[in-house]
């Protein structure tokens, strides 16, 4: 895969100072985020872990760049989001976040490969391209023999798994999964956690989880907990961010191969 | 994103909800094809009434007595064959003016017995009028001076009385007079509800002593091309108002005829059209109704395709092609449904129908701006969802 595609490849995934944002409910203003400073740099792998109401879902927004914040400053890529358009921010968000969501999220009545070809239409990305790239990604999960099967003829793990393949197939630098195991029984819930955590590893995708689940959280290198709209605690920054994937790495050559055996063993 | 991706999402959309599509769809049917029926038929009558006009021959003017307008009544007529004479002198070529006294009669031959209009009038008639021969030969100027009786069939009379056999040469009686049948006309349908195929045409001065009077009808006039037949008309009148101060005298052409026609049936053809143009608008406030609801049902697909990298304009095109799509086919259904019934009226009905390129294209072209007109609304809305409300919906 060409990663010289992107300028700021460097850069951190994400960079927020003094992040905030506040809502109008009902006439009163409720700061879901009261002043975040983060930083997420490539190919992280991190727990984002608190109890509902502690803004956890709002700082997945923002780094979605879904929303944007009330104050401070936000950087994704090195782009400070505070200077896009809606459209500039849609195109950021095309092309730098994958998004997994606890629902899966997939088109109810579109087979799996062109859910996960979505994306790529709004890239501009032509059919016969976008097919080919979404039959790669579904490969890579272990889905090669589901590429027309729609959500309904799946079980709930497989449908996250399309949604992974969604979410991989623009080629992003982060992957942000919103309770990606919320839906799922433990068996299905640590396989999807295996794929992601085997995409952080071989393709240096950061992968940023949104969890309540502290068994999924302690599968990530780093733990940021959220309560009240501020960082209570982030195991990454004493230590600094983590030497990035390559330690778990299953051995040499796993990576492309092992997607290829998955799909070989579909047919 | 490219729009030919923004046409295969809507008609995916559409597809997914095919009776839905279908009964929005048929709102803008039913309203484009009753369009293209009515405009259809209306044109279609204008033309019959134009052709009729025009097959009685080429540059008539129509002089008769009083007023002549929709609605005005016949005036009793005072003009006779000395004013004949007088036109024909104003007009300067004798040839081209006839003459005609009308008449119901009943015409008999042997048991065989028709009501037919006995029309008296002279050796110039097919000078004027486009009324060929079938067989025999016209009336004569001796005819007409000699008061001989003799008379021209019109095709159907011939039918009726004689059946196969050929009429000429022998006897028909009109009023108890008998008549030596010198010719027949070809069929020439009719004219403003004149069955002229039910005409007898005997010379006028043998009409006049057949019903006992001096009188004539109308005096037709032949113009020598189409720009000699306004200041000849003008000629006449004021001749003939002249002759007779005080009294009118009126003279139609047929292009004046036409005219009149010609409005009053564009205007009915408008009205009707108009009318059913209305159920097309209700069509379209259907489309707006159920793009509504589209978008409030797909909010989630609508967050999801936002979270994914869709821009507004993503959003706005795939919701507004859609509406678009649904009147655009039933707006192309609803025109070939009317082409169907348009040509299934004239086949099976004596209302003709004549389909006409341009009503097909201003259905078509209607059509796709009610789609436009009455899918911004709905598709606006769904640009401008923000995605974490959309995304969190139920």
């Amino acid at each position: 895969m060409i990663r010289g595609e992107r300028p700021g490849r460097e850069a951190p995934a994400f960079e927020a100072v003094g992040l905030t944002r506040s809502y109008q409910l009902e006439g009163i203003a409720v700061d879901a985020l009261r002043g975040v400073d983060l930083r997420i740099g490539p190919g992280e792998s991190v727990a984002i872990v608190g109890p509902s109401g502690s803004g956890k879902s709002t700082l997945m927004h923002l780094l979605g760049c879904l929303d944007r914040p009330t104050s401070g400053t936000l950087r994704v890529n090195g782009t400070d989001v505070s200077t896009l358009s809606d459209t500039e921010l849609a195109e950021l968000r095309n092309r730098a976040v994958g998004f997994v969501f606890q629902s899966f999220h997939l088109l109810a009545r579109t087979p799996a490969i062109d859910n996960v070809a979505l994306p790529l239409i709004y890239r501009g990305v032509p059919r016969a391209e976008r097919r080919e790239r979404a039959r790669a990604a579904l490969e890579s999960v272990g889905l090669g023999h589901r590429l027309g099967h729609r959500p309904s003829q799946m079980s709930g793990g497989e449908q996250q798994r399309v949604a992974i393949a969604r979410a991989l197939v623009g080629d992003p630098r982060v992957v942000l999964a919103d309770e990606p195991t919320g839906n799922l029984d433990s068996r299905n819930g640590a396989e999807v956690m295996a794929i992601l955590e085997r995409l952080n590893a071989e393709r240096g995708v950061a992968i940023v989880l949104v969890t309540h689940e502290p068994e999924v959280a302690a599968r990530a290198r780093r733990q940021i907990h959220v309560r009240d709209g501020l960082i209570e605690l982030d195991s990454g920054t004493a230590g600094g961010s983590e030497e990035p994937g390559g330690s778990r790495t299953g051995g040499p050559g796993g990576g492309e191969g092992g997607s290829r055996t998955e799909a070989g063993e579909a047919e | 994103m490219r729009t030919a991706e923004a046409f295969r999402m809507a008609l995916e959309a559409l597809r997914t909800n095919r009776l839905r599509s279908a009964l929005t769809m048929l709102g803008v049917i039913i309203g484009v094809s009753a369009v293209v029926v009515l405009v259809a038929v209306g044109t279609g009558a204008k033309n019959a009434v134009e052709s009729e006009i025009a097959g009685l021959g080429s540059n008539i003017i129509l002089v008769v007595p009083g007023r002549l307008g929709v609605g005005a009544l016949p005036t009793q007529s005072r003009l006779d064959l000395s004013d004949v004479a007088y036109v024909r002198r104003v007009v300067g070529d004798p040839g081209k003016v006839t003459v005609s006294v009308n008449s119901g009669e009943t015409v008999r031959v042997g048991r065989a017995e028709a009501f037919v209009t006995v029309v008296g009038t002279d050796e110039n008639l097919p000078n004027i009028f486009d009324r060929p021969l079938r067989r025999g030969r016209y009336l004569s100027e001796t005819d007409v001076d000699t008061r001989r009786r003799v008379a021209v069939l019109g095709s159907e009379v011939a039918e009726k009385l004689f059946g196969d056999v050929d009429p000429v040469g022998r006897q028909a009686t009109i009023s108890g007079a008998r008549f030596r049948v010198v010719g027949v006309y070809e069929a020439v349908g009719a004219t403003f509800g004149v069955a002229r195929d039910q005409e007898i045409h005997v010379p006028v001065t043998t009409a006049q002593r057949l019903l006992g009077v001096t009188r004539i009808n109308g005096i037709a006039v032949g113009a020598s091309g189409p720009d000699q037949i306004e200041p000849l008309q003008q000629r006449v009148v004021d001749a003939l108002a002249e002759r007779y101060p005080g009294e009118r005298f009126s003279a139609v052409t047929q292009t004046q005829l036409l005219g009149t026609i010609g409005t009053v049936l564009g205007m009915l053809t408008g009205v009707l059209a108009a009318i059913a143009g209305i159920s097309l608008l209700v069509g379209g406030v259907g489309v707006s109704n159920i793009m509504l609801v589209s978008v409030r049902e797909r909010t989630r697909e609508i967050g999801l395709r936002k979270a994914l990298g869709a821009r507004q304009r993503d959003v706005l095109a795939q919701f507004l092609i859609e509406a678009v799509l649904l009147t655009t086919i039933g707006g192309v259904t609803g025109i070939l449904l009317g082409v169907g019934g348009a040509l299934l009226i004239a086949a099976l009905s004596p209302v003709p129908a004549a389909i006409t390129w341009w009503s097909l294209a201003l259905a078509f072209g209607v059509s796709v701006a009610v789609g436009v007109f009455f899918g911004v609304a709905p598709a606006r809305r769904a640009g401008r969802l923000d995605p974490v409300v959309a995304l969190r919906a139920e």
